[in-house]
């Protein structure tokens, strides 16, 4: 079994009101020194598949089919082996 | 006209939407989105709501409804096309309107009477509607928030596809008008071809008797005035 954990994460040029929103209230909480918060997806998925160049192939068009808009969102992933239980 | 009303798992303004066309005589189908069949309509609508619970990003499950497919053929073949709201989330997400509904500026869900500036009287949608024209046309979304990269915004400056903008009560469209953070107050865009039409203003909640405004019966009578002409 391998899992994907995925990143999608709005392009630096695209305001995250989100964000601002967070870096607003963690100011009020007394963080001054926070300059900046954006605020991403993380997204788990299981394979069940050992071949991590066959899972990447699949991870890397899911992600660019579905998971993230290329109009906003860039993406990234790490591949890793999933601990039997 | 035959007018076909796509429902999907979450639309909740499909049946406001058949019956705003139906009441001014049209033959008007609400289609399942499990369906294959456009059952030949004139014009399909993609109504507001929250179609798959607004899941991943609001309309990006939509496009994997079967009936997608056939409102993007008919698109393609030069059928009109309107989406409402998370309709017009759904034809940016399928890639038959370029740019994409971002969260709302503000963070909060906005239900309110707006004011749009027609842009453009040169699309089936607002044809013989004079440019500057200010309709009073309500809004209720909390992804209405349009975004697109620079070149692309110039893009559709240049080719007069900015259909509707935020303004004011004169039609100013200033920063203080736009409810959403919208780049260049964006309220709707059309396509190249001018056929498929997104807008997040409900013009079928501004339509039927009994209601504050009823400008959206204007944007209803261009259609049928297009359909009148070409037929």
């Amino acid at each position: 079994m391998l899992q994907a954990k995925i990143f999608i994460r709005l392009k630096p040029n695209v305001l995250d009101p989100q964000g601002k929103a967070v870096s607003n209230s963690l100011h009020q909480l007394g963080y001054v020194k926070v300059v900046e918060t954006r605020v991403s997806k993380y997204i788990e998925i299981s394979f069940d598949d050992d071949n991590e160049q066959a899972v990447e192939e699949q991870v890397q068009k899911i992600c660019a089919d579905l998971l993230a808009n290329p109009n906003t969102e860039n993406f990234t992933y790490t591949i890793e082996k999933m601990g039997t239980v | 006209m035959r007018v076909s009303v796509i429902t999907f798992p979450g639309s909740n303004c499909d049946r406001d939407t058949q019956r705003a066309f139906s009441e001014r005589g049209h033959t008007s189908n609400l289609v399942w989105h499990k369906d294959r069949d456009l059952q030949n309509p004139d014009l399909v609508v993609l109504p507001g709501g929250f179609s798959y619970g607004d899941y991943l990003r609001c309309g990006s499950l939509a496009r994997f409804s079967p009936i997608v497919n056939e409102v993007v053929a008919f698109a393609e073949s030069g059928g009109l096309v309107l989406g409402i709201c998370n309709g017009f989330q759904i034809l940016t997400e399928c890639d038959l309107l370029p740019g994409s509904l971002l969260m709302n500026s503000g963070l909060t869900f906005i239900c309110q009477h707006q004011y749009i500036r027609v842009e453009s009287a040169n699309t089936p949608f607002t044809r013989n509607i004079p440019a500057g024209r200010v309709l009073d046309i309500p809004i209720a979304h909390k992804e209405g928030n349009f975004f697109i990269d620079p070149e692309r915004l110039k893009s559709l400056q240049d080719n007069d596809q900015i259909i509707f903008r935020y303004c004011d009560r004169d039609g100013a469209a200033t920063s203080e008008a736009n409810p959403n953070g919208s780049l260049d107050n964006i309220a709707g865009i059309c396509n190249i071809q001018r056929n498929v039409l997104g807008m997040m203003p409900h013009p079928e909640r501004a339509s039927t008797e009994g209601v504050v405004s009823r400008d959206g019966r204007e944007i209803f009578a261009a259609i049928e005035d297009y359909f009148d002409s070409s037929r």
